[in-house]
C-alpha cells in the first residue's frame, strides 16, 4: 500500500515539475522570442524563420536545435521551401534547463507536437 | 419610418460591401476604384511601368515557373493583365523603365535590360551588368533603384544591423564608434546609369545615416531625392527598463527625408522621437530615452508611426487624380511584424500632401483593406502586404504585393 501512496506522490511531484517547466518555457519564449518568430510561431515572411509547423523544429537533430539557442544564428536558411535571412540573437545566459524548457515548450505548441526535451539532452551537447 | 430608414440602411450597408469587393476588397477615398490587375504572379517587390502600359514587377525570388521579372500586359484595357510573361532567375527588388531599358537588381547587382518597340525583353538572358558586388549581408539586403534626369541611378545599400552593435541584436553589445558599416552600407550610393561592371570604387556614397530604405523616388518638381526610412527595432526586448512594450510599438518613428549629396542622417547614432519631435541619442551608443544627439543630422520631413516598413515611395506626376493629389507623396506601408505583443499595424498605401516641394498637411491612409482583416496578428497572414508603387501614363496608381502576388490598378473616376 505504501509503494502506492509513493507513486501517487511521485507522479504528482512530476507532473508539477512538468507544468513548472512548461510555463518556464512559455515565459522564456515570451520575452525572448515572441518578439520575431511571433504570437502564434509563424515567424515573417522573408526575416525570421517560423516555429509552427517547421520540420526543423519537430525534427530529431536536437543538438542542432540547442545550438542556434545557445550561440545564435547568422545564415540565410531555407526552411520548407522558403528563404529565411534575419540573424538570431545568441542566448548565452539561458540555462540547460532553460533551453530544454523552452524547446519543449516550441515543439508542443500550435500545431506542433513532438517530443519533450530533457534536461540530460541539453546537458549532452557540447558548448562551443 | 424607422422601418424604411432600417431598410435604407441595409440596403446601403449592402451595396457599400458590394463596392467594396468590385474595389478588389480595398477602401479607397470616394470617387476612386480599383481592379485586381494581377494575382498570384510571385513575390512581387517593385513595378515599373511603360508609357505604353506594360507592367513590369521585380520578384524576391523566382516564382513557382522560375521567373523572377514578370511583364503584366493588359491589352484590352479592362484593368486586368490578361497576358504574362516573364524571365530571370535571380531574386531581387528594384526595377525602373526609362525609355526602352529596364533596370533590374538583385542583392548585388544592377542589370540593364532593353525593351523593343513593343516594351518585350530583347536580351532576356543577356543584360548588361551595371554595377555588381554591392554589400549582402543578408538583413536589409534588399538593393532600391532610382534614375535622375540625368540617368544617373542611385540605389540603397542597407545597414547589415539593426543599431551597429559589436553584436548584431545582442542585449548588451555596444554601438560601434564610428560605425564601421557606414563605409560600405546603410547609406545611398550613385552611379553611372550606362557604364557596365561598375563597383563601390566607380560610384559614390550619396547619402548616409540611412539604416535601411526601400522605397525612394526622385522628386522632378523639386529636382531632388527623397527616401523613406526602416527605423530601429527591439528598444524594449534589449533595453525594458528604458522602454515598455507599449513604447517599443511607437518608437521609433518611420521617417522621411530629402536627401542631398553628402547628407547624414543619423543611423545608427540617434533615432526619430515622434512624441519628443527630437533625434534621440541610441541607447547603444549612451541614451537613456531623452538625451538628443547627432546635431549634424538631417530631421526628417515627415514621421510615421513606428515598424510600418515603407516599401515604395511615388510621388504623383499625373493629374488623373484631384487637384490634392498632384506632386504628393504615395508611401506602400508592409506592415509592420515587430509591435508584438500589440497587434500589427500598416498594411495601406498611405498619402502627404505636398506643396512647394514641402509637406503640407498630415500623412492620410489612402487606400486601405489590403491585409483583408481589421487585426492582423501575424503578416503572414495578410492577403496582401503592399510593397511596390508605380503611375501608369494614364494617372493610375499601381500597387504590388510581395505576400501572396498581387498588383492593384486604383483609378479616380467622379
Amino acid at each position: 500500500m505504501k509503494s502506492v501512496y509513493l507513486v501517487v506522490i511521485f507522479t504528482l511531484m512530476s507532473l508539477f515539475a512538468q507544468s513548472q517547466n512548461k510555463l518556464n518555457g512559455k515565459k522564456i519564449y515570451e520575452t525572448r522570442c515572441l518578439t520575431c518568430h511571433q504570437a502564434d510561431g509563424g515567424g515573417v515572411p522573408n526575416m525570421n524563420a517560423p516555429l509552427d509547423a517547421s520540420s526543423n523544429v519537430v525534427g530529431n537533430n536536437i543538438a542542432r536545435l540547442v545550438g542556434i539557442i545557445r550561440n545564435g544564428y547568422n545564415e540565410r536558411v531555407a526552411l520548407d521551401g522558403y528563404y529565411y535571412t534575419n540573424a538570431m540573437t545568441a542566448n548565452p545566459d539561458l540555462k540547460d534547463q532553460d533551453i530544454a524548457d523552452v524547446l519543449t515548450y516550441i515543439r508542443n505548441t500550435w500545431s506542433n507536437k513532438a517530443s519533450s526535451i530533457s534536461l540530460t539532452q541539453v546537458q549532452k551537447i557540447k558548448k562551443k | 419610418m424607422k422601418k424604411i430608414i432600417f431598410i435604407f440602411s441595409c440596403t446601403w450597408l449592402a451595396s457599400m460591401s458590394l463596392i467594396a469587393q468590385n474595389n478588389a476588397g480595398l477602401r479607397l477615398p470616394q470617387g476612386f476604384s480599383a481592379t485586381l490587375f494581377a494575382s498570384n504572379i510571385g513575390a512581387a517587390r517593385h513595378i515599373a511601368i511603360t508609357p505604353s502600359g506594360v507592367v513590369f514587377a521585380k520578384l524576391n525570388a523566382p516564382n513557382k515557373e522560375g521567373k523572377s521579372i514578370i511583364r503584366l500586359e493588359d491589352a484590352n484595357k479592362d484593368g486586368v493583365a490578361e497576358k504574362v510573361t516573364g524571365w530571370g532567375n535571380y531574386g531581387g527588388t528594384g526595377i525602373v523603365v526609362s525609355g526602352k531599358k529596364l533596370y533590374a537588381s538583385s542583392d548585388e547587382n544592377i542589370y540593364l535590360y532593353e525593351l523593343n518597340d513593343k516594351d518585350e525583353v530583347v536580351n532576356p538572358t543577356a543584360p548588361k551588368t551595371i554595377v555588381k558586388g554591392l554589400l549582402d549581408r543578408r538583413q536589409h539586403s534588399s538593393k532600391s533603384i532610382v534614375l535622375d534626369p540625368q540617368g544617373n541611378i542611385y540605389v540603397n545599400i542597407g545597414a547589415y544591423s539593426n543599431a551597429c552593435q559589436e553584436k548584431d541584436r545582442t542585449p548588451g553589445s555596444k554601438g560601434m564608434m564610428p560605425c564601421p558599416i557606414l563605409d560600405s552600407a546603410g547609406g545611398i550610393w550613385k552611379f553611372d546609369g550606362q557604364k557596365e561592371n561598375q563597383v563601390y570604387a566607380n560610384g559614390k556614397r550619396y547619402a548616409t545615416g540611412l539604416r535601411n530604405v526601400i522605397g525612394l523616388d526622385w522628386n522632378q518638381n523639386t529636382n531632388s531625392l527623397f527616401v523613406t526610412q526602416h527605423g530601429r527595432d527591439q528598444l524594449n526586448s534589449f533595453f525594458p527598463t528604458m522602454y515598455s512594450d507599449n513604447q517599443n510599438a511607437e518608437l521609433p518613428a518611420e521617417t522621411m527625408y530629402e536627401v542631398k549629396e553628402g547628407d547624414d542622417c543619423g543611423w545608427p547614432y540617434v533615432y526619430y522621437d515622434p512624441y519628443q519631435k527630437k533625434k534621440i541619442l541610441s541607447p547603444e551608443y549612451g541614451g537613456d530615452g531623452k538625451k538628443e544627439g547627432a546635431s549634424n543630422a538631417l530631421s526628417p520631413l515627415v514621421a510615421f508611426p513606428a515598424h510600418m516598413a515603407p516599401m515604395g515611395l511615388l510621388f504623383y506626376k499625373g493629374n488623373q487624380f484631384p487637384e490634392k493629389y498632384r506632386q504628393g507623396a504615395f508611401i506602400a506601408f508592409h506592415g509592420s511584424w515587430n509591435r508584438a505583443p500589440l497587434p500589427q499595424e500598416g498594411y495601406f498605401v498611405a498619402f502627404v500632401p505636398f506643396k512647394d516641394g514641402k509637406p503640407a498637411g498630415d500623412w492620410e491612409i489612402f487606400a486601405n483593406g489590403f491585409a483583408g482583416a481589421e487585426v492582423v496578428s501575424n503578416p503572414r497572414l495578410a492577403k496582401a502586404r503592399p510593397c511596390g508603387l508605380a503611375e501608369g501614363a494614364d494617372g493610375s496608381l499601381y500597387v504590388s504585393d510581395d505576400n501572396h502576388g498581387n498588383v492593384f490598378k486604383i483609378s479616380f473616376h467622379p
